[in-house]
């Protein structure tokens, strides 16, 4: 889902920047309240960034014969909340673009809109919903949707930036043609995410039993 | 829910692989930019670039190292903190 460096025009990448910087500052102050007010999360929050360390370092082959990665934002989703989860993937995001070459400086602000701020939204909206029915299903649902989510924004976020041609029409296009290489193959990739994200939260509520009651609050 | 992993791995060897093989999907993408738009000239480079695949790599593994290390030293952690308290 990285969108490479300087492959957004500028007004797009500070159109990017603008929207994801609130959601870092208020994800910054509640870690800060977190770290202050539930020490027992406190290490929830490293275990959260780990996952997403990990699953985004995967790049994974997909039935569409490419290769692409999960993001690992679920585990962040279930226990913090989408704001928390925009700065930790802010801070892969940076690592990736810096040391890495995948995404870029330029597009941090949309790269962080996609995968920090409106997947993990989505991810997390489901999980509310469905936490009182059957808990692991909203796990499932929240790393499930947090993944696909982000990849369908990166595919609106090249459309608007790219269209085909001018107007909606042209947008629409190339909104189909981006979810097709990226959407499609995070099907199975997120389906992945989902169960590994529900086995490693059914680990933690194993060993941290005063865990799931904040959680399930 | 191993059986629906086992289905996903084997759905991912049983794919259909055309042209590209297992190509990244960024990359895919950067192609279908230059072809909605040919013109267009990427006004930013990235500022460090891996020097070879071997070091993309290595980074990559470095990525994956550090959140696992996290992750395992935590819930290490915890299982024991639950065997003290139940001692």
């Amino acid at each position: 889902m990285h969108i490479m460096e300087g492959y957004l025009p500028p007004e797009w990448a500070a159109f990017w920047y603008v929207f994801a910087i609130p959601f870092l500052v208020y994800g910054a102050l509640r870690v800060k309240r977190i770290i202050e007010e539930k020490p027992s999360m406190k290490s929830l929050i490293a275990v959260s960034a780990g996952f997403i360390f990990v699953l985004s370092a995967l790049k994974l082959p997909s039935v569409t014969g490419s290769c692409s990665h999960p993001t690992g934002t679920g585990i962040a989703v279930v226990f913090f909340g989408p704001a928390v989860t925009a700065l930790l993937s802010a801070i892969v995001l940076l690592y990736q673009a810096l040391l890495l070459a995948h995404g870029g400086i330029t597009t941090l602000g949309a790269n962080t809109a996609s995968m920090g701020v409106i997947g993990p939204f989505v991810g997390w909206i489901a999980f509310k919903l469905l936490k009182n029915v059957n808990f692991r299903v909203a796990v499932f649902a929240a790393a499930m949707l947090s993944d696909l989510v982000t990849y369908v924004v990166t595919s609106l976020q090249l459309a608007l930036a790219f269209p085909s041609s001018a107007g909606v029409a042209g947008i629409i296009k190339s909104a189909a043609t981006f979810m097709g290489i990226f959407a499609v193959t995070q099907v199975p990739l997120s389906i992945i995410e989902g169960v590994v994200a529900v086995m490693l939260v059914s680990y933690i509520f194993e060993v941290r039993s005063d865990v799931l009651e904040v959680v399930k609050a | 829910m191993k059986k629906l992993l086992l289905l996903l791995i084997l759905l991912i060897f049983a794919a259909k692989v055309t042209a590209e093989e297992w190509a990244g999907a960024d990359e895919k993408a950067e192609e279908v930019i230059k072809e909605l738009k040919p013109d267009y000239e990427p006004w930013f480079s990235p500022i460090f670039e891996p020097p070879s695949g071997e070091i993309e790599s290595m980074l990559f593994s470095l990525q994956a190292a550090i959140g696992s290390l996290i992750i395992g030293y935590f819930l290490g952690y915890y299982r024991g903190l639950k065997h003290a308290r139940n001692a």
